[in-house]
């Protein structure tokens, strides 16, 4: 298969399985005025899971669309396996897989023909692709939908299959462009499932997300992008820690008093409170919580607001982002053109 | 873009299956949107009764029956106006985002949009068949060879595949299969009206006559009358493949390029 050919020639080429398989050196990319990409450098580690965590127009399916060799970079560099994504797409292309934003299935195909199409496409034998497809199918639990034209199936589905499709030539990097956006909460959760079993047999995911949470859940490892700029990278836990730590955070029952509790988190807490009206929450980054927690359930006493809760906690990724970036993740409004962001 | 000789060695070895796995997904589509295949040939047929028996009686064609000079026309006409779909297709395939996944397999660079056109030939050769039939049952009769009886409706396919390559151009170029669609019609209207299909030029205004006779529509459409009725067809023929052969040189680089540049 191609994609073994092209792993022993890696290891020919001098780099092993220690370096890093995803290399992106200064990539600039710009659509007119649109700057999708402007410098953005990362390493992805062999086996491991990069989550790049931005919202609508930050660059993050540009940066996909690079490494999948589907754009030339205006500018700098980026291999994958060892091989640049410009000058050896022929290279890069048996080695990676690709999961879009809408997914890339053939409505008038049944689900084993659109695999098979695919297996065929990477010229496996007819044997080969025929298995391969039923096996996929079986892992995706699409086996009694198989013969089904895919126009019938659900969103979900079409998701698993598209899924099976990045899936078929077993890439040594799989490229998952929001895999959830769109699907309800159960479908995430079964897709969420999937994914993780993918990273357990050693394949190297590149994530993009709108949400927090599916960083959290997934990556190792979660770069920031906004604007077509990385902002910054770490650990979930790490970037937890950058956003000062510990939240305090009060809710009330009577969201006549949010101001009020808003003015006393200002006080006590290190940077300016979150307010969610939804919820009537404010919430706060502090440090030394437990003298903090103390001070504010004193003040508000004092000023008579009703507590319904209190709490210290760590803060979600939601709230790192408003500190990295001082706007909001899901706020943010595409400002590049539809399919090239 | 860089094109390396690896890719070029790649695209050598692997258009012939890559084009055929295209060729027959495209096909299954045809097969399960039965639709598309009735809309595909209602018309032509359509066109053919149409002209043969409400202008049937108007149009002047000196000694040959109207039907015998109508239906090479309408086979030139009816692949003309087939071949818009190649383009709608594409760009269906470019909105949904199979040209994404398409785009990212080690596969031949030339393969979907040479099995798109492959497909959409085959289905001019039924469309073809089909009109020849009905204008069997209306009363064209071949006047000439064997040979030219034989050549003709290949011809027509023929030229219905040239112009499949432009109509993959403006595909892979907008966004919109409706886009695509517009796109084509607005000047294979005039480039097939403009031209011997339905009436001899003769009977134009001369500034427009002149257009028409060198029209790839017109030497194509002459050629094919010239087969079929057993007159002069070799000069028409020529000229009909020296426009089609030009009409590639340009439009297949075009259309691949295109379609490995799309964002």
């Amino acid at each position: 298969m191609a994609g073994r050919t092209g792993d022993a020639e890696l290891m020919a080429d001098g780099s092993n399985g220690s370096s890093p398989i995803v290399v992106v050196r200064d990539v600039h990319k710009s659509f007119g005025d649109v700057h999708a990409l402007a410098g953005v450098s990362l390493e992805i580690e062999r086996g491991t899971v990069l989550g790049l965590l931005g919202p609508n127009g930050a660059g993050k399916t540009t940066l996909v669309r690079v490494l999948t060799t589907l754009l030339d970079p205006d500018e700098g560099s980026a291999t994958v396996a060892g091989f640049d994504v410009r000058r050896e797409r022929t290279r890069v292309r048996p080695l990676i897989g690709l999961a879009g934003q809408s997914a890339a299935v053939d409505d008038t195909l049944t689900g084993r023909e659109n695999l098979e199409m695919v297996a065929n496409l990477y010229h496996m034998g007819r044997a080969t692709a025929a298995a391969r497809a039923g096996e996929l199918l079986a892992r995706f639990d699409l086996l009694e939908a198989a013969e089904r034209q895919a126009r019938t199936y659900s969103g979900g589905m079409r998701r698993r299959l598209d899924l099976a499709a990045s899936l078929v030539a077993d890439p040594e990097v799989l490229f998952l462009d929001e895999p959830t956006t769109g699907l309800d909460p159960q479908a995430r959760l079964e897709l969420w499932t999937v994914i993780r079993e993918l990273v357990a047999t050693g394949t190297t995911v590149l994530l993009t997300t709108q949400y927090l949470e599916e960083a959290d859940q997934l990556a190792d490892e979660i770069v920031v992008i906004d604007h077509g700029r990385i902002i910054a990278q770490g650990t979930a836990a790490d970037l937890k820690a950058r956003s000062g730590g510990e939240h305090l955070t009060v809710r009330v029952s009577d969201l006549a008093a949010l101001e009020q509790v808003r003015d006393v988190l200002e006080a006590e807490g290190d940077g300016p409170p979150t307010v969610d009206e939804a919820t009537g929450t404010v919430s706060v980054a502090v440090s030394n919580g437990p003298a903090r927690l103390a001070g504010v359930v004193r003040r508000l006493d004092e000023a008579e607001v009703a507590i319904a809760d209190i709490g210290l906690r760590q803060p979600t990724l939601d709230e790192v982002f408003l500190s990295l970036t001082g706007h909001r993740a899901e706020s943010e409004p595409a400002d590049a053109p539809a399919g090239a962001v | 873009m860089v094109v390396s000789m690896e890719a070029l060695r790649m695209e050598a070895r692997y258009a012939p299956g890559d084009i055929l796995q295209l060729w027959k997904r495209n096909m299954l589509a045809y097969r399960r949107q039965p639709d598309l295949l009735v809309f595909s040939t209602i018309q032509p047929v359509m066109f053919v009764l149409l002209f043969a028996y409400v202008f049937g009686g108007a149009i002047q064609t000196g000694p040959v029956e109207y039907i015998d000079f109508l239906l090479p026309g309408i086979l030139a006409q009816s692949v003309l106006f087939g071949s818009t779909q190649t383009g709608v297709g594409l760009a269906v395939d470019v909105t949904s985002g199979m040209i994404d996944r398409y785009r990212t397999l080690p596969m031949a660079r030339s393969a979907v949009v040479a099995g798109r056109i492959l497909a959409d030939t085959t289905r001019n050769v039924f469309v073809v068949g089909l009109m020849l039939g009905v204008g069997f049952l209306i009363g064209f009769r071949y006047h000439g060879t064997v040979a030219g009886a034989i050549a003709m409706p290949f011809v027509a396919v023929l030229f219905g595949q040239t112009f499949c390559w432009i109509s993959a151009a403006i595909g892979t170029s907008v966004r919109r299969a409706e886009t695509a669609q517009v796109a084509s019609f607005v000047w294979l209207f005039p480039l097939v009206f403009v031209s011997s299909v339905f009436v001899p030029v003769e009977t134009m205004p001369d500034w427009l006559s002149v257009v028409a006779e060198n029209s790839p529509v017109t030497h194509t459409v002459n050629a094919m009358r010239g087969l079929a009725l057993g007159t002069d067809f070799w000069e028409p023929l020529i000229k009909a493949l020296a426009w089609m052969a030009g009409i590639m040189a340009v439009f297949v680089p075009l259309a691949v390029w295109r379609y490995r540049s799309i964002q």
